[in-house]
């Protein structure tokens, strides 16, 4: 079956399987930052926004895209750059496997709450595993972008 | 892996029932069980054109569409006024954001899941389904009835004065739970509904009157020993029979007291 | 040396590529791999043991895109191990790519390899296989000398001597001590007797285990693996495969986590075997699924202590026994026992008179075990940690004042540490300093919050080692070149944790550069020089002292070309990071001129490759403290707060040093609260996927607060001793201790559920 939906900005039509899963068609159509960490919608890797909400790719048909609009960390980049790198100061991207999904995802917490406190950053982002950091890490990253946005007077959001 | 044949978008629910007709068809809610089930899908029925993705409020009742996913249940600031937060409480713990914008109340319901956290809660008010053929069932009716090929298009919940407890144990926090309770006085009749017991959540009323002068200490404590003893439990990966049925009284004595809390001024210790 | 000031070390820098990971760019191997490759999947036994009897692959053959399906009958019949260890491997030669007997649910029945995913998995469905079905070994404790082998075959081989015998489901056995055990437990006020049991706890790397082939220009086997040994890997594929090792290439792209799985190379051989015989690319990933039924977790194990003290709190003696299940492989089983004794008893130096280990190390038809970060000591330390913890509880002591009393200390000779000396050890100050930030004296009382629910705390210590010593090989190469920069190019693979940043740091300090001006390369058997590998906590210990090496040595090099250009002897110039000049005179040359004169009729080369190994295993220590608030009637455990003091050394990076020891306490929390392994009555394991098997989530782990004693390591580079490894020993045994102040109850077997507390307590309560 023929879909078009609009990746990162730009319309693309292809051919699909009806059963061809979001995340692959993605990674065939480049977007690699999108990874599989597993098969049963857990552990939040293959985190993409559909019509800006963040929703895992891998549990979603390709065909059912169609017709909305998809972001991939590939279309973030500046967004992204924007704050990963409180999380670089940190040591917390490790071995970055989880990198891409835990950060289309805090792009979808600031976006919905621009201050988030403690609590809020932690429940946000539940469904984002990450083996590695053991999670401060990445906390304390958000935190200090979140405060150094502050300091810098610079508007809550985008 | 699931292996998808055909995928169709419905234009009417007519044409979804009719397709639905074929033992093969599937009509798609999250797609996130389904995505996991090794099986062949002849027609998957997509209702994602109907508008059934929103939460209608009136004044005595919210028509929540079957396409309404868990994060707008969750967010829903009058559904959350009405059961005192227990809406989003039954499901802000279900694995993460992502999943619960995906996730759909009419999956939900339909499956008809013995962990649904949001069966145990919706069984908890006074809810009914809309059903394309049958009608409008009493929630209580279609949690027994059979899986068949009708189409679930709404879940409607009545505005009758009540107030909601919501609680579940999970052994790690984005877990299914090992056992969920949803208590409610509706009306004036004190429901309690237990989910993951671990089978499909059960609805218990007060048959005995025990809560008949309102919950108290003395009142929950036996009504949490006539629910230990009517509430059937099991074992599975999560837990034993034993501590499910333990946690049935325990989460009903919280509950009710959660409950009692909700009211003006009455006797607790 | 602790106090001197550096420029790159002991310095928090972000990891090379940290951006590239968090701007989710492809470095993987799925990433960076063609997608045209043969997708090979395999068939795997739903039997724990079976022998299959015939397997009927006409019809798999026959779906389009299928190139191929193999099954026993194709593959070589030389029997290899694929634990990833130095030659000759402790590890028992048991392994076929594709045995007739199957060993565990999951075991290896037929590999297929096909155009597309969905062809390959078509194909696994329709190959006809007739099992006989055994009678599988299922509980650990009744597998030695039982009657049913898991291991019958004649070409079973040891190629170490390490006690095992097939015929006996053994796979290692040994016994060492020092002093007269009985004699000293006889003379004790008090001797506890215990048992305890942890389980086969999942790494649960995010990537799963994957590997790409081919065969590339000179007709040679490609490798790109997630893998942290890829030499190790290419001896291992020649092995299997029966081709020479110069006909192999391994080499690993960046990894999404390892913690010691990927030092088994649990899938290398199937994708290689399809790519020799085919000719073509072939890509192997397993699923989630795969990589929790069909991995490398850890060694379940069962401990029994005898432990004698005196009243005043005076530990004597520690008789130590470990039963180690290894499963249906023996991958690592010999080697990760052995550190159930000798990293957990030598803690306990302090006052101890005399000490036995014992240990066997059983096969049975389950999941074969690997390596898992902590490498047996974690089980040892759970095990010891408690029973002392039992000790305090019993002799009404203070489990920190007893800890002070019999603790190792700077300078003392270990016995049960093949005699080493704690050349640094502040274990004593990590446990002042965590009593301090933690309010111990606050804490470590019981207190009643009301509607059930109680708070209290744990504590535990924990050592490690540094590497294996006399054993494995660190080395490095370092290049000038033309810019007066450098290339570091290292066998040690990055999994993560940050080791090409790391030694840059090294080789920036030790040349004095900037950490930006050394490029790191790693790791690939044709390009880096020898490193055993990323394993054993040894990178920024041993390879680490290869950087220092390589850096002294190409420095020489550098002098003597740039005394040429200066006219003078090489003694008669001095190193000054951007430039060498003469000492007499201000005639110096640059780097970039150093460099450039190095291409241009020069018969010194600009690089030096230098190796490393080390006599010894210098232990970090480490504090961890637990305070949870447990409600007592549905057993829910909740973490609030959980602070350390590690003493690595000198940590040469401490934001990295910091992420580590928080990572490894969350995965330590997650293995004593929330991931259960567990397996049905027919051998069927049950946590086979990420709905059953319960990582942590941030939900899940509380407040962590990590801080470091420094201690300053002779033998490491710049004082550094690991990190990588211990922080996954304390949860375990802090957690349980926490659980028992605020129940009464001892837990002897994690992970402790809500279930197991709350029934214990109603149990107690009807008693």
């Amino acid at each position: 079956m023929e879909i078009k939906l609009t990746l990162n900005g730009k319309t693309v039509t292809d051919r699909i399987d009806p059963d061809l899963l979001l995340i692959d068609f993605l990674r065939t159509h480049g977007c690699y930052s999108v990874k599989r960490g597993c098969e049963t919608s857990n552990c939040g890797l293959c985190t993409v926004l559909m019509d800006e909400k963040p929703i895992l790719s891998c549990s979603m048909l390709a065909a059912r895209a169609s017709g909305h609009s998809i972001r991939t960390l590939e279309g973030l980049q500046e967004e992204a750059a924007d704050f990963v790198g409180f999380i670089a100061d940190q040591g917390a991207d490790q071995c970055g496997f989880c990198n891409p999904g835990f950060v289309m995802n805090t792009i979808a917490l600031l976006r919905e709450i621009p201050d988030p406190t403690d609590d809020q950053i932690r429940s946000y982002l539940a469904g984002n595993l990450c083996r590695c950091s053991g999670y401060d890490g990445q906390l304390r990253g958000i935190r200090s972008y979140l405060e150094s946005r502050r300091e810098k007077g610079g508007s809550h959001g985008k | 892996m699931i292996n998808i044949q055909n995928y169709v978008q419905a234009e009417s629910l007519e044409e979804a029932y009719q397709l639905n007709q074929k033992r093969s068809a599937r009509i798609l809610g999250g797609m996130l069980w389904l995505k996991m089930a090794n099986c062949t899908v002849g027609t998957a029925i997509d209702l994602c054109r109907l508008g059934l993705d929103t939460i209608e409020e009136t004044d005595s009742r919210f028509s929540i569409g079957a396409m309404v996913s868990l994060r707008q249940l969750e967010l829903h600031p009058g559904l959350n006024a009405y059961t005192n937060g227990a809406a989003a409480q039954a499901v802000q713990d279900i694995v993460g954001v992502q999943f619960r914008n995906m996730a759909t109340v009419g999956g939900s319901v339909w499956g008809r899941f013995g962990f649904s956290d949001v069966l145990t809660f919706l069984l908890s008010a006074d809810t009914s389904v809309e059903l394309y053929h049958k009608g409008v069932v009493p929630l209580e009716t279609f949690v027994s009835m059979k899986y068949d090929r009708d189409l679930l298009v709404r879940i409607l919940i009545n505005k009758t004065p009540g107030r909601f407890v919501y609680q579940a144990m999970r052994n790690q926090r984005t877990d299914f739970p090992v056992l969920a309770c949803a208590l409610s006085c509706v009306g004036g009749e004190y429901r309690a509904v237990y989910g993951a017991r671990p089978g499909r959540a059960m609805l218990l009323r007060d048959e005995e009157g025990i809560l008949q002068n309102g919950p108290c200490a003395e009142s929950a404590e036996a009504f949490a020993a006539y629910a230990a003893r009517r509430i059937p439990t099991g074992s599975n990966s999560r837990a034993g029979a034993k501590y499910r049925t333990h946690l049935v009284s325990v989460l009903t004595k919280r509950s009710l007291s959660k409950l009692g809390d909700t009211r003006e001024e009455r006797s607790w210790k | 040396m602790e106090n001197k000031e550096y420029r790159s070390i002991h310095k928090s820098v972000r990891k090379k590529d940290s951006m590239q990971l968090l701007l989710g760019k492809p470095v993987y191997m799925d990433d960076i791999t063609p997608k045209d490759a043969l997708v090979v999947k395999l068939l795997r036994s739903p039997h724990a043991n079976a022998i299959v009897r015939s397997i009927d692959v006409s019809a798999a053959k026959k779906v389009p895109g299928v190139e191929a399906v193999y099954t026993w009958e194709d593959v070589p019949q030389n029997r290899f191990t694929i634990a990833g260890q130095t030659y000759p491997e402790p590890s028992p030669y048991d392994r076929l790519i594709l045995d007739r007997h199957v060993r565990f649910v999951g075991d290896a029945v037929a590999i297929v390899a096909a155009e597309t995913e969905k062809a390959a998995l078509t194909a696994l469905r329709l190959i006809r296989v007739v099992y006989d079905v055994l009678e599988p070994v299922l509980d650990f404790r009744t597998a030695k000398d039982n009657p049913v082998l898991v291991h019958p075959e004649d070409d079973w081989y040891p190629p170490c001597p390490v006690g095992g015998d097939n015929r006996r489901n053994l796979v290692a056995s040994d016994v060492s001590e020092d002093g007269d055990v009985e004699a000293v437990l006889k003379d004790c006020h008090i001797v506890l007797e215990r048992t305890y049991h942890t389980k086969a706890f999942n790494q649960a790397m995010m990537e799963t285990f994957r590997t790409y082939t081919e065969m590339d220009r000179y007709g040679r086997l490609h490798v790109i693996s997630s893998t942290q040994i890829v030499f190790h890997c290419r001896r291992i594929l020649s092995h299997a495969l029966g081709i020479p090792k110069s006909r192999i290439r391994v080499e690993k792209p960046r990894i999404g986590g390892g913690f010691g799985a990927k030092q088994t190379a649990v899938c290398e051989v199937y994708p290689a075997f399809v790519t020799l015989k085919t000719g073509r690319p072939a890509k192997l990933i397993y699923t989630r699924e795969e990589s929790q039924i069909a991995g490398s977790p850890r060694h379940e194990m069962e401990i029994r202590i005898r432990l004698g003290a005196d009243r005043d709190g005076k530990i004597r003696c520690v008789d130590l026994y470990t039963l180690s299940n290894t499963g249906a492989y023996g991958e690592h089983g010999p080697t990760t026992v052995g550190l159930s004794g000798h990293k957990s008893i030598p803690l306990y130096t302090g006052n101890l008179e005399a000490y036995r280990f014992g240990y066997d190390v059983v096969y049975t038809n389950m999941q074969a075990s690997g390596a898992y970060r902590g490498y047996g000591a974690t089980q040892g330390i759970y095990a010891l940690e408690t029973i002392v913890n039992e000790l305090a509880e019993q002799l009404g002591m203070d489990p920190t004042v007893l800890r002070d009393k019999n603790m190792v200390k700077e300078g003392m000779r270990m016995p049960a540490y093949y005699n080493e000396e704690a050349n640094a050890c502040a274990l004593d100050r990590c446990m002042q300093h965590c009593r301090e930030i933690f309010h111990w004296e606050e804490k470590y009382p019981v207190r009643d919050m009301g509607n059930g629910k109680v708070r209290a705390a744990g504590v535990a210590m924990a050592m490690q080692g540094s590497c294996i010593s006399r054993v494995d090989v660190g080395s490095a190469t370092l290049k000038l070149s033309e810019d007066g920069t450098y290339n570091l190019i290292i066998g040690a693979a990055d999994m993560g944790t940050g080791c090409d940043t790391i030694l840059a740091q090294m080789a920036a300090e030790c040349m004095d550069c900037s950490i930006d001006d050394v490029a790191v390369f790693g790791a690939d058997t044709d390009a880096s020089p020898y490193d055993s590998g990323s394993y054993a906590s040894s990178t920024t210990y041993v390879t680490g002292k290869a950087v220092e090496k390589a850096c002294a040595q190409l420095k020489e090099k550098i002098c003597s070309i740039a005394a040429e250009m200066l006219d003078c002897r090489p003694q008669d110039v001095l190193f000054e990071g951007k430039r060498v000049r003469r000492i007499d005179s201000d005639r110096a040359v640059s780097l970039e001129q150093i460099a450039y004169k190095s291409q241009v009729f020069n018969n010194t080369a600009a690089e030096v490759t230098a190796s490393h190994s080390s006599p010894v295993s210098p232990p970090p220590y480490m504090v961890g403290m637990v305070e949870i608030e447990l409600d007592k009637d549905t057993g829910l455990v909740t973490v609030l707060d959980y602070m350390a003091v590690v003493d690595c050394g000198i940590p040469i990076n401490p934001a990295l040093a910091r992420i580590q020891t928080e990572g490894g306490i969350v995965q330590g929390i997650g293995h004593t609260l929330t991931e259960d392994v567990r397996y049905d009555g027919k051998g069927r394991p049950i946590h086979s996927s990420f709905l059953q098997y319960k990582l942590p989530t941030r939900l899940d782990m509380g407040k962590l607060r990590v801080e470091f004693e420094h201690s300053c390591e002779p033998t490491g580079p710049f004082g550094a001793k690991s990190i990588g490894e211990i922080v996954i020993n304390t949860p375990a045994p802090a957690l349980t201790h926490a659980i028992y102040r605020a129940t009464g109850v001892w837990h002897r077997e994690i992970p402790i559920t809500p279930e197991k507390i709350a029934l214990s307590l109603t149990e107690k309560n009807n008693a």
